[in-house]
């Protein structure tokens, strides 16, 4: 019984922590159908920029102020990636739009360009990211039953970061503007919407979120120049299960693949229930081609 | 007309990375002058290939470091045969068919009279017919599965009976019966497993749980839910790469400290320490042959000389310090040899000795394996091992385990 409910934890964990590396992706991709290769290296950006902030701490604040630093890292790391994110946009990506499959062989190329920067400026070997001391241990319910803190602090931030999304989108004028344009550019054009600051806009907030992830991520994995590799192929598997254009689709394919994957590693092994969950959504995007979730519009033909 | 478009895209794509990856090969070589000629008279080409970018670029780049220091050095002191040795260092890219392109460029472009590289078990499966195709030399410098002997590769790391079985039969004696075997999936984890487990039936062990995940595999929750309902006394660790940070840190935060579970790892050493944190390792184990704080003159001085060149922050760990020990082996075999005749240096090899950083190491000639001591160490709080265990003597390679009666079998399948 205990096991079925920590596998419960464990899939919401693994869940949340898909959806927020999907969450970024889902605008790029999704709502700007930029095939954006780059993405795991923006979540690359975001966990160094953890460091420095962390280093930064390290030699210039006392010990007790260097708990905080994660709560300062946060946000520095979604500028620096929605900085960077801007650039790229005004540099390369706005010659892209309308081609995604260019866009592809784009940004896997500027992907292994960020790479090797990183590789540069921070040497090959993995770096260190020390958990603040407010985040370790964990809540035990009962005993042997342990909810680490920072799987529950991650479950948290995603909640921020959703609800932060749904507003500026759905509920604010500069997202109004963004599905107008990312729904009919040509009319939206049209009605007086400027559509180049909504695509460095949008862009540029779907690379500072992907920064976030990789803040959240030094937390419980490792910090090198290539770990945006590890999560881009489950980041874009999460965005086209739960289908192109909607937020909520993007929930429910994070929630689908992190709870089955999490029973099924326990029940089989982890390579296995891997390949499960890929047969599982190749055979349901056979059946539903667009996604869980599919976005009616008249300019989508 | 859509789809034809999209497959002409990815025959694009295709030829493009094919560019890409030839483009940044030909940066890498443009240590010598003229890459069709090979050793001159006053020089002696060697090629040094290990994967500079890509995900293994994280452990192979520091052994090409410790290699060219080793190179340094000797042509400090002289060169071999009186003639200064001149590097030429490829790129591996953590791609196994481009470790097999490069060996052959190596050895038929730039004719280099030996060959230090090769980090993963599949990189040197992937060199291996190349060399012996060509009569080339290869020397590995990284502890491995064993069974495989090649007369065209030299082993500096640590084979099976040097590491892994050891290790086994000193956590039976002192840590439990139970054990867990934990690896990523691949060559490596799965051969040792399998050697472990006949052992574990041999010497009274018990084996509660197996599990291996894809290599950078980033999740362990479902992973420590399974270790703890299966209860070991031990979790035999076989992980690779960066999937290590992932594990260790979720297994402290999920509340197991190493007062309820003994863990002992065959690929964590100082270096991948300092990128996993050493607050989540003190007090894991791990079983090596080198670590830096071995106290021998040798070792010593090169620390020393590895941190005066590459920087105080940096740290030596056993497959750095094979692939140090890799060249100096190398040049004395030359030396003897009086050529660099690939025939005639296997030959001479036979039985050198070296003062190495762990210790004194001879070839045994009949494996191309070296005598190596076997070290069992504890992490510390400033990222260093505290010895628990060392054999008395350096132990015989024996890769194939022919000495040991319960390995009967394993070598054939």
């Amino acid at each position: 019984m205990s096991v079925i409910m920590l596998q419960l934890f464990n899939g919401v964990s693994v869940s949340s922590i898909l959806l927020l590396i999907a969450l970024g992706l889902a605008i790029t991709f999704g709502l700007m159908k930029v095939i954006n290769m780059a993405h795991g290296e923006f979540i690359m950006i975001g966990a160094y920029s953890t460091y420095v902030i962390q280093q930064a701490f390290t030699s210039n604040v006392s010990k007790a102020g260097f708990d905080y630093y994660f709560m300062f890292a946060i946000p520095f790391a979604f500028l620096v990636a929605f900085i960077i994110g801007l650039i790229l946009e005004v540099s390369l990506i706005r010659f892209l739009y309308g081609r995604p499959l260019d866009s592809l062989l784009a940004t896997w190329g500027v992907g292994l360009i960020l790479q090797q920067l990183a590789r540069n400026i921070f040497g090959a070997p993995n770096v260190a990211v020390i958990s603040p001391e407010w985040l370790n241990g964990g809540w035990e319910i009962v005993a042997g039953t342990v909810l680490p803190y920072k799987r529950l602090f991650i479950i948290g931030l995603v909640a921020f970061c959703l609800i932060c999304m749904y507003f500026y989108i759905y509920r604010s004028d500069a997202g109004r503007r963004m599905r107008a344009v990312m729904q009919n550019r040509e009319m939206a054009s049209c009605l007086g919407i400027s559509t180049r600051r909504v695509d460095m806009m949008t862009f540029a907030i779907g690379s500072g979120i992907a920064g976030v992830a990789g803040c959240a991520l030094t937390l419980l994995g490792s910090i090198g120049p290539s770990i945006g590799t590890y999560y881009i192929v489950d980041a874009f598997m999460v965005v086209v299960l739960g289908g192109v254009g909607k937020l909520i689709g993007t929930v429910i394919g994070a929630f689908g693949i992190g709870l089955t994957g999490a029973y099924l590693e326990y029940w089989t092994t982890a390579s296995l229930g891997k390949v499960i969950v890929f047969a599982g959504i190749m055979a349901f995007l056979q059946w539903k081609p667009m996604g869980l979730v599919t976005m009616r519009s008249r300019s989508l033909d | 007309m859509k789809k034809s478009l999209g497959s002409s895209m990815m025959l694009m794509i295709v030829v493009l990375s094919m560019v890409i990856a030839g483009c940044s090969s030909n940066k890498e070589s443009g240590s010598s002058s003229s890459p069709s000629e090979g050793s001159t008279e006053d020089t002696i080409k060697v090629g040094i290939l290990h994967s500079l970018s890509g995900t293994m670029a994280i452990s192979e780049v520091s052994v090409k470091d410790s290699e060219l220091l080793a190179i340094e050095e000797i042509n400090a002191a002289g060169g071999v045969l009186g003639k200064k040795i001149v590097p030429v260092v490829e790129d591996g890219a953590s791609d196994w068919p481009t470790f097999a392109e490069k060996a052959k460029k190596l050895l038929q472009q730039d004719k280099v009279a030996t060959v230090f590289g090769g980090w993963t078990s599949s990189s040197r499966k992937a060199m291996l017919p190349v060399f012996e195709e060509l009569n080339g030399l290869l020397w590995y410098p990284v502890q491995y599965e064993g069974l495989e002997s090649s007369p065209n590769i030299f082993y500096t790391g640590a084979t099976t009976n040097q590491q892994i079985v050891p290790s086994v039969t000193w956590l039976l004696e002192n840590r439990g019966k139970k054990f867990f075997l934990l690896g990523s999936d691949y060559v490596f984890p799965q051969t040792a497993n399998k050697i472990i487990k006949a052992q574990l039936a041999a010497e009274g062990g018990e084996l509660v749980g197996e599990e291996y995940t894809p290599l950078g595999y980033t999740d362990y929750s479902t992973v420590i839910s399974k270790i703890k309902a299966a209860k070991p006394d031990v979790v035999y660790n076989t992980l690779n790469g960066d999937s290590n940070v992932a594990f260790f840190k979720q297994l402290k935060d999920a509340g197991i400290t190493t007062s309820d579970l003994t863990t002992l790892s065959v690929s964590v050493a100082e270096e991948e320490i300092r990128g996993i944190g050493t607050d989540v390792l003190v007090g894991h184990l791990a079983a090596w042959n080198y670590y830096q704080t071995t106290d021998t003159p040798a070792n010593k001085k090169f620390v020393e000389a590895y941190k005066a060149k590459y920087g105080a922050d940096r740290v030596t760990a056993d497959p750095i310090e094979a692939g140090y020990i890799a060249v100096y082996l190398w040049a004395a075999a030359v030396e003897k040899a009086g050529s660099t005749d690939v025939d005639k240096v296997r030959e001479a090899a036979k039985g050198i000795e070296f003062d190495a950083p762990e210790g004194k190491v001879t070839i045994d000639g009949e494996t191309q394996h070296i005598y190596k001591k076997v070290l069992i160490g504890e992490v510390q709080a400033d990222g260093m091992f505290k010895e628990l265990y060392s054999t008395p003597e350096p132990v015989k390679p024996d890769p194939y385990l022919k000495g040991y009666a319960w390995a009967k079998g394993l070598s054939n399948g």
